[in-house]
Formats: C-alpha cells, structure tokens, sequence
C-alpha cells in the first residue's frame, strides 16, 4: 500500500486548518471520502438521476442498475450468500432498531432475556431497553474484565436457555477491543439465541465475512468507510428475514394493496419503504470498490500498526492515560493529567489536529471506566505515522500550556 | 489560528476559577436544585438557588466538565449572588451576548467583572455550550421558582 497514493485520493486532507497542515484524526466518528465516491455521487445526479424499480425509461434503469449493482457490491464485500440478505438502511442505528422492532417485539416476552455488554453504543443499548419494556423481556449486561475485554466464561454465565437475542459490537469504539463475536454466536446459538453484531467500528476497518462469523444479524454504516452519510446496512439471515415484518410501510415495499389489505414485496425489499437512498447507495458501492483496491487485509494491517506506534510514543509523555487493552484496533481513547478532554481536543484543534471528546455516545462505558468524559485519537487508511507525531507534539504542547496554569 | 487565541480563551482568570472555583459544594437550608448537562459531551451541573423576596441570597454549585464550563459556573454564582431574579436573568442575556460576539454597554461591563474574561470564548463556537451551561441551569432554575 503506497500511503501517499491513497492519501491523494482523498482531497479533503490538503487543507491547512487553523494555520496548520490538517491531522484528522477522527475517522471512528466519520471518515473522509475518497475522490471516487465523490465522482459516483456527481455523476449519479449529472448523468442518471431517476427513481428506482418502477421507470421503464432508460434513466430509471441504469439508476436501478446502480443501485441494485451497489447492493451485490455489499452482498460480495460482506460475503453474504444472497443479495436478498442485504438490506440497505439509514445507518448502524436505524439496522439495529429495524431488528429490535421487527425481531424483538415479535418473539420476545416476559421471561425471555436480551443480553448486551456496558461497552455498547447507545445505538446497541436503547434499542435493546425499549423492546425489553414493550415486551416484559429482562435486558441483562456480560460483565467487562478489568481491562475491558470480554470473557467466554463470563458470557456462557450470561447467556442462559432463556436468552432469545445477544447483541454485540464487534470492534469498541472506545476500547479499541475486538470481540469475540463468532465465539460468543456459538453461545448465544446453543442456548437457541439469534446474534446481531455491530459492525460500525470493524467493517470499515478489516475483512467481514458474516458467513465465517455465522452472526444471524451484522450492522454497519456507509460513512465510517468512505461512504456518503445517510445510507448504511442490515444484514440478516434470509431464514429470519423471510419472517419478520417490515417496519416502516408505504411506497416501494408493496405488492399489492387492497382498501384495507396489503401484502409485501418479497425480501430485500419489503424492508425498504418509500423511495430508497440511491445515491448514498451508489456511494457507498464506489467506497467498497475503493477499499478492496486497497485490500482490507492492508488497510487493517496499517492501522495497527498505527496504534502501537501511538501507543509507543504515547507511553513517553507522562500523564497520559490509556483505556483498553494492549491489542487494539486503530483508535486510541485517553485521558490527560487533570487536564478536561475538551479542552485538550480545543488546544489539538489550534495546532490542526481533529480529535474526539466527549462520551462517544458510551456513557454507560464512561461510567464503568469512572470518567466522564475521554479523548479519542481514531486511524484510517490515510493517515501515517506523521500523523502521529504531530498529535503527540499536540499533546505535549497542551500539557505545556495547561501546566503553566495548573 | 495560534496560542494567541488559546491564551484568550483560557486566561488567567479563568484558569484561577476552574482551579480553586467559588461557591463549589451544596446549599443547607430552604433552596431549590437544579440539574442540568450538555449531552453532547458530559458536562453536568448542579446547581443551587436560595431565592427569597425575589434576590438570589446564595448560590453553589458542583459538577463536572472542561475549564470553561467549570469556571464560567464559579463566575456566575459570583455575579448572580445579591441581585435580583430578573437582574440576573438579564445578565444571563448580555452573557449570551457576548458568548456571540455582541458588543455591550460599559455600565454591563463593570457589573459582569471577572465574566468578561469569557469573551474569547466566542472564538470557538464549538465551545460556547460549555459556557452557557451553568447560566441556563439558573434561568430554568429562577423560571420554576416562579
């Protein structure tokens, strides 16, 4: 991987911000765009714009193509066995809820048991504490190991003949951590659960297979790996798909539809209603073409090795904390002496460098780590270990400034 | 932008605030709570109003969040004590205000103190939420006192 090729591909980064050459470390919120999704976005509402499945003019059918094209695009990125497996969705949050909607509030009731971990994001945690009211279900929590891993012990203790759903995400957005998913849906399945893993954090960042990691659900986001905002990704087993009910109902979903009757398309589609989000499909096709010409082994490969370098040289700054185990993916959250993340994200921000603060919508995480609020450093495919120096500097120069006051 | 700037916002003043802040605790006797955070990033307040005959006798607060918005409820418990629930309201205003880079009268200036060492807050617009938080929590406090 030639990092200054990839890095010219994406003309956002040639930007001086604050008088400074721009350090954006904030991909884990969302990533920048490469040059070519931004083209196949152009050239969808210059060359094709139409709507989709129901024109019998040519634009409507290379608009349909591109669309439909896009979820093969997905189908094979993910390496589902079908496309009627593939779901295309506003985001991570709306594939999450759509499951516990659809799935949740039909087959859960009183006794039953949803369990999730303290890690989640409020997507994998609200979601979960609405349908265990509106059904009566028990929502119970996987402890976290001191290090804020998970253990197989802890979940078998968990997950018990009565759990129906265990829902987890695949790579902590905070920790860094990388779950045993593909172990925990062995546990979930031999106590008869259904397993939905999270992919906002991982399918962005290394190779999915949901065949391999047998999960009955995987959500993700088009933005967090190239794509437009707005447009993201369902996929469920075909066997459970075929049962469930769509959530939202109207245009497009439809078969037929009588006065007071009405029957649904057959799947994917009678789980997207009203017109779809083409363009942000088309996008994200071009951001998964765009990766896999990387090569997700690659883009994975480098941004650990981003992490251990920051590590490394974070470790020589002393009052840095860091939370989360050794073996990471590419992020890195932390704490700064006395120091309040906001105000050390304000002073990066003066030198260039984008970072996060905040509780990334992990609050009860937050908790569990007795913060309240942390910083966070996030990787892609673009940036290098120049990066990092200049955050580290950042953050020497914040410790500097803060010290004389202090 | 440079640490010019940042010296701006995070002057003097304000670090002395956010390192030894006023009226940081709680209340005892008659006096109405509230509670208030910005969601968005964690900070929250509490804060406590003894309000009798319409003027602010005494004011806390206690909490947790960056140094400006630490600093900027130190300030206003300072500011809001002795005056009256409207003048102190008002107050709140002109601080929105400047918080948004309007100019205000002197005679505000002399009343406001220490607080006008928030002004280079406006610079950083991602960071104003941090500073009204403490002088929202008290409008709403006042407004259901009433």
């Amino acid at each position: 991987m030639d990092i200054n090729q990839v890095r010219k591909q994406f003309p956002i980064l040639d930007q001086e911000v604050n008088g400074h050459p721009l350090v954006y470390l904030d991909s884990a919120a969302t990533s920048q765009k490469p040059q070519s999704v931004i083209e196949a976005l152009d050239e969808y509402y210059r060359g094709y714009n139409s709507n989709v499945h129901r024109g019998v003019h040519t634009l409507g059918t290379r608009a349909t193509d591109g669309y439909e094209g896009a979820r093969e695009k997905v189908r094979r990125f993910i390496n589902a066995s079908s496309t009627e497996e593939v779901i295309f969705t506003r985001g991570t949050t709306t594939s999450i809820n759509t499951v516990a909607y659809s799935y949740g509030r039909n087959n859960l009731q009183e006794g039953d048991e949803i369990v999730i971990t303290p890690m989640e994001h409020h997507s994998n945690i609200i979601p979960w504490q609405q349908t265990a009211k509106a059904t009566g279900a028990t929502l119970k929590y996987i402890p976290l190991q001191e290090d804020g891993t998970i253990s197989l012990e802890d979940a078998k203790e968990t997950i018990t003949d009565k759990t129906k759903i265990v829902a987890m995400m695949h790579v902590s957005n905070v920790l860094g951590s990388i779950n045993p998913t593909k172990e925990i849906g062995e546990i979930a399945h031999a106590n008869g659960a259904v397993m939905l893993v999270d992919g906002a954090q991982s399918a962005p960042h290394m190779r999915i297979d949901v065949q391999d990691l047998n999960c009955d659900f995987f959500a993700f986001s088009g933005h967090k790996m190239g794509g437009p905002t707005g447009i993201g990704v369902l996929y469920g087993k075909k066997s459970l798909l075929k049962d469930m009910e769509p959530v939202e109902f109207g245009g497009e979903m439809i078969d037929f539809v009588g006065l007071y009757e009405s029957t649904w398309k057959e799947l994917p589609w009678k789980f997207e209603g009203g017109t779809p989000i083409i363009a942000g499909a088309i996008g994200m096709g071009a951001a998964i073409d765009f990766l896999e010409e990387v090569g997700l082994d690659e883009i994975e490969a480098h941004e650990k090795r981003l992490a251990q370098y920051a590590m490394d040289r974070l470790q020589t700054i002393e009052g840095v904390t860091i939370y989360g185990p050794k073996d990471r993916a590419g992020l890195i959250t932390f704490n700064l002496d006395d120091v309040h993340p906001h105000d050390v994200a304000t002073v990066l921000d003066a030198e260039g460098i984008a970072v996060r603060a905040g509780h990334h919508c992990a609050q009860p995480l937050m908790k569990w780590l007795n913060v309240s609020a942390t910083a966070r450093a996030s990787f892609y495919v673009y940036n290098t270990e120049e990066d990092i120096d200049a955050f580290v500097d950042g953050l020497k120069k914040t410790k500097e400034f803060f010290g004389d006051v202090f | 932008m440079s640490f010019n700037n940042l010296d701006q916002l995070y002057r003097q003043v304000i670090m002395d605030h956010y390192k030894n802040p006023r009226n940081k605790g709680a209340l005892e006797g008659d006096h109405l709570t509230v509670d208030m955070n910005n969601p968005t990033c964690g900070d929250r307040i509490q804060l406590q109003l003894q309000v009798e005959d319409g003027i602010v006798q005494d004011a806390k607060f206690d909490g947790e969040g960056c140094s400006i918005s630490m600093s900027s409820a130190s300030m206003m418990t300072q500011a809001i004590k002795g005056k009256s629930v409207e003048e102190a309201v008002k107050m709140s205003h002109v601080f929105s205000d400047i918080m948004q880079g309007k100019e205000i009268s002197e005679e505000m200036e002399e009343e406001l103190g220490d607080i006008q060492a928030l002004q280079g807050v406006s610079k950083f617009p991602a960071r104003i939420k941090c500073a009204t938080l403490s002088w929202k929590a008290m409008e709403k406090g006042v407004d259901e006192k009433e």
